[in-house]
């Protein structure tokens, strides 16, 4: 019997194909990528099943650490620029042009008004560095609600977003609550993160 | 004539010349591809593509006046420590509290009593997940699944929650009830100050926990 001749076969496979998936899938990843800004605490946040996202613009968020530590963050940059500058004006401390600017690129903050300009002027890495004490929110010095209040007047329809740790005891959450109350804000946000939905 | 042939042929390649050899156009894609795919890898280890979402709460203006509801028609829960919830409902004519029951926030727990209430006293509670039925199948639109859902829900009859924490229940807890109150349709409900004489009520309800299981 003739003996069968087996052609031989390149192994070299045409990768184009591939290759155009390859990089589509890295073209979405890349532009749906959001580099998380840098925040000066961790917060867990609480699981719900409320679906409604969170908007870009438009929002204040007072972030609650698990030491009862309280921060604040307006989105915006220009929204960001006037309110330093009518804080300013409230606490009679002069910003400089230069350091309203720079005031407008820093996200999450959580300092009282006499350390927030000497914190301005820090070189990014050194305000990473530093140990940020909070707004003060109690009924003695209640920073935050001029801080709200501010917010409220540079921007009309701004809303309020509450992210608390899950661990923050409710003391704290009613102070800030009572405290957007009195400045007329009935209408807020808890911060969540997804859960899936209980089946009953 | 070799000459003539060359010159005759100028246009031709190769001609007299020694014919190079012909190269592939075949790229060599591996390294590409391995450069795409760590890139691929590593874009999907840092996009974070769960978004956080938002719960909206409504407080009542402070000032103006206040709606008078029938206790008879309340619920009041208490968070408190441990993870534990209080409830309890008001007396229909006295308007006095009732035994405190206390329970934790597991499906069995806070949600069955929620529920079990809301569908006593609200008939036509059954009705909104027909509605959402309807609109999943493209019979309704959103928003009129939303007006119908909320008219259930605004029942005049219906079940009002009250919703009070002490000072050791933590942020997860109101975040827990709220979620409660959305899985259980429940339309009416309100975060409301915890008042001295129920700081017995919760004791007496851990007493009562207590003696039960040793």
């Amino acid at each position: 019997m003739p003996k069968v001749k087996i052609p031989r076969k390149s192994t070299t496979v045409d990768m184009t194909a591939m290759t155009d998936v390859a990089f589509l899938l890295l073209t979405f990843f890349m532009l749906a990528t959001q580099f998380k800004p840098d925040e000066p605490v961790q917060v867990v946040t609480p699981s719900s099943v409320s679906e409604i996202p969170i908007p870009d613009v438009g929002i204040m968020q007072i972030t609650i650490a698990k030491d009862n530590r309280v921060f604040f963050e307006m989105k915006g940059q220009q929204y960001k620029e006037q309110l330093i500058e009518r804080m300013g004006k409230k606490y009679q401390i002069a910003f400089s042009q230069d350091e309203i600017k720079k005031f407008a690129v820093i996200s999450t903050f959580g300092l009282p008004m006499n350390q927030l300009q000497q914190f301005i002027n820090l070189k990014s890495e050194e305000r990473i560095k530093i140990i940020q004490k909070g707004i003060p929110s109690d009924s003695l010095n209640n920073e935050l609600a001029d801080w709200i209040w501010q917010s409220r007047l540079t921007q009309n329809d701004v809303r309020v977003a509450i992210k608390g740790d899950q661990d923050v005891n409710y003391p704290i959450i009613r102070q800030i609550i009572r405290t957007l109350q009195e400045k007329k804000v009935n209408r807020f946000n808890f911060i969540t993160s997804a859960e899936v939905a209980a089946i009953k | 004539m070799a000459e003539l042939e060359g010159g005759g042929g100028g246009h031709k390649k190769g001609g007299k010349k020694p014919h190079g050899k012909k190269l592939s156009t075949r790229v060599d894609f591996t390294p590409m591809v391995d450069l795409g795919f760590l890139l691929i890898t590593f874009f999907m280890l840092t996009t974070s593509m769960n978004k956080p979402k938002t719960m909206e709460i409504n407080m009542p203006v402070q000032e103006g006046e206040k709606t008078p509801v029938p206790a008879s028609q309340t619920m009041s829960i208490i968070l408190t420590e441990n993870d534990k919830v209080v409830y309890y409902f008001r007396d229909s004519k006295t308007g006095d509290p009732l035994t405190p029951q206390i329970t934790d926030y597991s499906a069995g727990g806070i949600r069955s009593a929620i529920l079990k209430e809301n569908t006593s006293r609200n008939p036509n509670i059954d009705s909104i997940e027909i509605y959402k039925k309807m609109y999943r199948s493209n019979l309704i639109d959103e928003k009129q699944m939303k007006k119908h859902i909320s008219f259930v829900k605004e029942f005049k009859d219906g079940l009002i929650v009250i919703i009070k924490a002490d000072d050791k229940a933590k942020f997860k807890n109101l975040v827990d009830i709220l979620d409660e109150m959305l899985i259980c349709n429940v339309g009416r409900y309100a975060i409301v100050n915890l008042e001295e004489p129920e700081k017995e009520l919760i004791k007496q309800a851990q007493t009562t926990l207590a003696a039960t299981n040793p």
